[in-house]
């Protein structure tokens, strides 16, 4: 099956600054991915090249089959895009907004399935500059969802939200894989990736440093960590032999006739994972 | 052209929205006239041809609706759609772009004839002003506001950023409706301020609409002010086009 998104060795700068230094990946049709990585990695960048704003230096990129940077207004038609700040006319109440911009489109979904997708039943008739910071996000969304895309760009959507606005717009962002969306999802979130990424891409300075599903990523990652308590201290070892390091503790242990407290093996979790690929030193 | 329908529509209703609009380049217009018109309409300007006060501050007035609403509240309000990241959005919308900007100066065009009709009527119906030759003044208005609208448009892409935007934008405007003889005769200004006001083109869209309004001339008999207004209106075309922006400055 041919990709939804494909990626291969784009590079941007920006006078001296290299924002983006050959990146690559792709996006399956129906999936959510997950661009993962800090502030200046390159996510906007990216994100903003598919979406048609800038123009790549160099590499290769197709989005729906079209090359970004010449397509035409029915390839927009085929695409959503929140971006990384809230833009909503003010004086406009929420459904109004909506009708104005489902009017961009020759097959809108009906506005009153939006505000339902986008669980702003009570604000349908409130003015935009009445919502609350979450409330203008999901608005923004819905601008996104008006015109039936294929593919969904969301950049940062969540930023600012609080605990519970964020997991309603997570259930949100699930169900347009459930309407068979693809999505690609850029954040520095990690539970939120976690939560919705079926793959992820992590880029660093420019380039992707590691990618697959959470668990590849996870799993992929060498060491193991070995904790265990002795004289009330814990005892961390990072091995990547955690079969022959844990028979030769426990072994050791049991010659001695002492409980280890506390022991526990386990693989890092994606935040140690994350803040390894994204913290260490470059070689 | 059903997209440029839709977006019409969906344009007026924003802007018939906007308090901030609709006082600053609707209603302050003809407050002002109202005001000036009862401190002054009943004098006679003996250097104007001894012409009434009302009629004459109502050509100015006129002018002063034009370029309050076609340079200055389209530019202050282009300037927030475009930081707030809006335009950037309608761009990422099958709409195309000269829908949403002739869809916008439409708009603009229409509150200003709007406008326009409220001001003659206001001058008709409390200081008898006498309007002569109604389809070329509106002629001459309708030439006045779409070159301020043009310069609008020019002025926004010169702009950086929101906060800043309508500073800059009272700070040209009110100088020059103020130099171009909109409230009061320039007839006793300096020279050199006359001087400055004969390089703008406001003064001459007040001229021509006092021409066609108070001294019974058609907007045919006056090519060289259209000559000048079309000229200026051409150059803020022309720097609209070649540096309009849709995105926000970055960060």
């Amino acid at each position: 099956m041919t990709p939804v998104v494909s990626v291969h060795g784009v590079t941007k700068s920006y006078g001296e600054f290299e924002a983006l230094k050959g990146v690559e990946f792709e996006l399956r049709a129906g999936e959510v991915f997950g661009l993962l990585g800090p502030n200046g990695a390159g996510k906007t960048t990216t994100i903003e090249i598919l979406e048609g704003y800038r123009r790549r230096d160099g590499g290769e990129v197709q989005v729906l089959g079209v090359d970004p940077a010449d397509a035409g207004l029915d390839w927009r038609a085929r695409i959503g895009v929140v971006l990384q700040s809230s833009a909503v006319y003010e004086n406009l109440t929420v459904a109004e907004q909506l009708a104005q911009f489902a009017g961009y489109y020759e097959r809108p979904r009906p506005v009153d399935e939006v505000i339902g997708l986008i669980g702003l039943e009570e604000k349908r008739d409130a003015r935009a500059r009445r919502l609350s910071g979450g409330q203008r996000r999901r608005l923004d969304l819905g601008l996104a969802l008006v015109g039936d895309p294929e593919l969904i760009f969301l950049d940062e959507p969540t930023t600012g939200f609080d605990p519970g606005a964020r997991r309603r717009a997570w259930e949100t962002i699930r169900s347009l894989s459930a309407l068979g969306k693809t999505t690609l999802l850029t954040t520095h979130y990690l539970d939120e990736v976690e939560q919705l990424a079926d793959r992820v891409a992590v880029l660093r300075e420019g380039r992707v440093v590691a990618s697959g599903t959470v668990q590849e990523l996870v799993g992929g990652a060498p060491t193991t960590e070995i904790r265990y308590r002795r004289n009330g201290e814990v005892v961390v070892v990072e091995t990547e032999e955690p079969t022959r390091v844990l028979h030769e503790l426990t072994a050791a242990a049991i010659r001695r006739g002492e409980e280890l407290d506390g022991l526990e093996v386990r693989k890092p979790s994606l935040e140690e994972v994350y803040l390894s690929l994204t913290q260490a030193e470059p070689e | 052209m059903r997209l440029f329908r839709h977006e019409l529509r969906s344009q007026l209703r924003l802007y018939s929205r906007s308090r901030e609009l609709a006082f600053f380049t609707f209603a302050l217009p003809l407050i002002m006239f109202f005001l000036l018109g009862s401190v002054y309409g009943n004098d006679r300007i003996k250097s104007e041809q001894n012409v009434r006060a009302a009629d004459y501050l109502l050509a100015g007035m006129l002018g002063y609706g034009a370029i309050a609403t076609g340079f200055a509240g389209l530019s202050i309000m282009l300037v927030i759609r475009r930081e707030s990241g809006i335009l950037k959005r309608v761009r990422a919308t099958p709409l195309p772009a000269w829908a949403y900007v002739v869809a916008l100066l439409c708009t603009t065009l229409i509150a200003f004839a709007l406008e326009a009709i409220c001001m003659v009527a206001l001058g008709r119906l409390y200081f008898h002003t006498h309007t002569h030759n109604l389809f070329s003044l509106g002629l001459a208005l309708l030439l006045g506001a779409a070159a301020f609208t043009a310069l609008g448009l020019a002025l926004t892409s010169l702009i950086r950023s929101a906060e800043g935007s309508s500073a800059v934008v009272n700070a040209i405007y009110l100088p020059v409706s103020f130099l171009s003889g909109a409230f009061f005769s320039p007839h006793s200004f300096p020279a050199a301020l006359k001087a400055i006001a004969n390089a703008l083109p406001l003064v001459y869209v007040i001229r021509l609409v006092r021409d066609i309004a108070l001294h019974n001339q058609q907007i045919w008999d006056r090519p060289g002010d259209v000559a000048v207004i079309a000229a200026w209106g051409l150059a803020g075309a022309i720097v609209a086009a070649r540096r309009f922006r849709w995105e926000p400055q970055e960060g």
